[in-house]
């Protein structure tokens, strides 16, 4: 296809992707070093028969007067990426140099907004990924087995995790794990503890959100994986089971090596996935014990007083970076076969 | 695994039945618990006394007489003002859906068609733009959408979704047109069409199977999204899912969390019919770019 054709075709589509994606990430660049308006504030002299008092009072005049002359607020520099509630450089600092032993410090470090909600989108996607690789290539395994004819109406209740939207899905989680809750009240029941509840555990809070997640993307790894499994040619297999090979064996070295490429695929996209967990932390109203990055970034830009641009701005460069990091081996793994195969 | 050598002992076939009844439980109880427990009073579902209420219905029957109450769905959809939501999500899901099928599919055709190296280039950084959570990017939108005053109505939120729903349609349907013959557009060339003749009247024809996939995985995202309805719209332009959500933060209200059940519900049954429908064409789509590589 000739450059100019092409150009044509690709410009609707590339113009909206460059406006709307493109763009978005250098405005939130831009943001970052930018922090929101200190509030002005003057003294006001109150005199009555008594005397008089001073006292310091916010200027709303003043301060709407430079929000306005300046919207995107003061400029900081890097000053939001090293604040507390950020890097926490200077808390760290001291951390180290305050605490003892080095299990305290971590304790302390772990404390800080931005590593717990680091430490939890970690966790979250370190259980998670693998757990939906496994149980999705065992129902592949599982359902391809059952007679052709009954196999329609299995897939499509399998897959009914997968295509509610995460809030939902885990809306309809969390009421029947709720303390008020079919599952919840039975587990009371059984442990006779009447106090115990998904909201008084943090421990609890945080399997809960991943039990909730391989249940939300298990469906997914096994629509691919099943689909893979169509293609697995016969006749090796029969060759095998003639040799004796065992149903395991058979597995190991014949299904896996052939589906391969579609596992390190589903583990890909599965792992892009869960590194943005956000909905299900508003589902199971965890906020309390659970915070992922991409929460956070939700809690500054719906703060109540003002939106704190330059906050989310902040993290959310730094999410950006995190995904970087994640997908470096895929994307210079496809760079040098393209660079071979040319 | 059904090969002509292989016997499966029935242990193995009990096994793997027992299994799959499992799954298919965990998988599918909760919605059916909350479609029966949407027809219940609140003291019944969420029942601080005993579980078995949901199931014998018994504040149920004291305050409405009957066992079964549509009181949550009528609320929710008058006094809840869900019938104001489900238009929003209406009107944001059609539009979604044809434009950004209209953009997929010329910018897919002519990433098929490209033997340049940048139609490779332009494939990765749809790649990266995928992955970028997009709670990322609303934080890029909101300061300048506020600042020009295009902030919470609706045809913004559309064009967003667009955009943000292009990486994934673009690969989608790449894939599609690479199963295309390149002859056929080749020999309609020689016949003195123009590419886009060629597209329109050739190859659209045959692609309906692909492009009803890139449609309907467009309409999931648009019709599911959370992050990007709920921040870039206001109050009144709520979709259905940011709807949902604000009927669970009043807890005043002792309907209010019944709305939220009811609305889960009335949300969630066209989505699963139409699935229903089209599931050969859902799983055709996630299979798609996996499974050729």
């Amino acid at each position: 296809m000739p450059n100019k054709t092409f150009f044509w075709f690709f410009l609707p589509t590339g113009l909206a992707m460059i406006l709307f994606i493109g763009l978005p990430i250098i405005s939130t660049g831009i943001q970052s070093f930018y922090a929101q308006h200190d509030q002005v504030v003057k003294e006001v002299k109150k005199c009555d028969p008594f005397g008089c008092t001073v006292s310091i009072v916010v200027d709303n005049e003043e301060t709407s007067k430079i929000r306005e002359a300046k919207p995107l607020g003061k400029f900081n520099g890097f000053g939001t990426y090293t604040d507390r509630n950020h890097l926490a450089v200077d808390e760290i600092k001291k951390f180290w140099n305050e605490t003892e032993s080095f299990g305290a410090f971590v304790d302390q470090v772990t404390n800080l907004p931005f590593y717990k909600a680091l430490i939890f989108t970690l966790t979250y996607c370190l259980f998670v990924t693998p757990n939906v690789l496994l149980l999705g290539f065992i129902i592949a395994l599982s359902l391809n087995a059952v007679a052709r004819k009954i196999r329609g109406p299995l897939i499509f209740g399998t897959i009914l995790p997968m295509i509610v939207t995460p809030l939902v899905g885990s809306l309809v989680l969390f009421w029947m794990i709720d303390s008020q809750g079919i599952i919840g009240a039975n587990i009371q029941n059984l442990m006779n503890d009447p106090y115990l509840s998904l909201k008084s555990s943090k421990t609890l809070t945080w399997i809960t959100i991943i039990i909730y997640g391989i249940w939300h993307h298990s469906p997914f790894a096994f629509v691919v994986f099943y689909a893979a499994l169509q293609t697995v040619p016969q006749e090796p297999i029969e060759a095998a089971i003639i040799d004796g090979a065992s149903r395991f064996q058979r597995i190991k070295h014949i299904v896996l090596p052939h589906i391969y490429p579609v596992v390190t695929f589903v583990a890909l996209i599965s792992l892009m996935d869960n590194f943005r967990v956000f909905e299900p932390i508003i589902g199971f109203s965890a906020e309390g014990s659970a915070q992922s990055l991409s929460w956070l970034i939700y809690d500054n830009l719906v703060n109540e007083e003002v939106i704190l641009f330059g906050s989310a701005a902040a993290t959310s460069m730094m999410t950006i970076i995190g995904i970087a990091i994640l997908l470096a081996p895929v994307l210079i793994r496809t760079w040098k076969e393209f660079k071979t195969a040319r | 695994m059904d090969y002509g050598l292989d016997t499966k002992s029935t242990r193995l076939k009990t096994f793997n039945t027992i299994f799959i009844i499992t799954w298919l439980l965990i998988a599918c109880f909760p919605f059916i618990w909350t479609f029966w427990g949407s027809f219940k009073v609140r003291a019944d579902f969420f029942s601080r006394s005993d579980w078995w209420y949901a199931i014998s219905a018994f504040n149920t029957l004291i305050e409405t007489g009957g066992q079964f109450t549509t009181n949550a769905y009528t609320q929710a959809w008058t006094e809840g003002e869900f019938w104001k939501a489900s238009k929003n999500t209406i009107i944001v899901t059609v539009f979604v859906v044809s434009i950004s099928l209209f953009l997929g599919t010329l910018g897919a055709y002519a990433l098929s068609r490209s033997t340049e190296k940048y139609a490779f280039w332009i494939l990765m950084a749809a790649l990266i733009f995928r992955a970028m959570p997009h709670i990322t990017l609303v934080s890029g939108y909101l300061f300048p959408f506020f600042e020009l005053q295009i902030w919470g109505i609706l045809p913004t939120t559309i064009v967003v979704l667009v955009a943000i729903n292009q990486p994934f349609t673009l690969w989608l349907l790449y894939s599609f047109f690479k199963t295309v013959p390149k002859e056929l557009d080749e020999s309609a060339l020689i016949d003195g069409c123009s590419y886009f003749q060629a597209f329109r009247h050739i190859i659209m024809p045959v692609m309906w199977p692909g492009v009803i996939t890139a449609g309907l995985f467009s309409l999931m995202l648009a019709y599911n999204d959370f992050t990007v309805t709920a921040l870039l719209l206001n109050q009144e332009n709520h979709t259905m899912v940011p709807k949902i959500q604000s009927y669970l933060g009043t807890n005043q209200h002792e309907g209010n969390l019944m709305w939220a059940v009811s609305a889960v519900v009335s949300a969630t049954a066209p989505l699963f019919m139409l699935v229903m429908f089209f599931q050969r064409q859902v799983i055709s789509g996630l299979t798609a770019g996996a499974v050729k590589g």
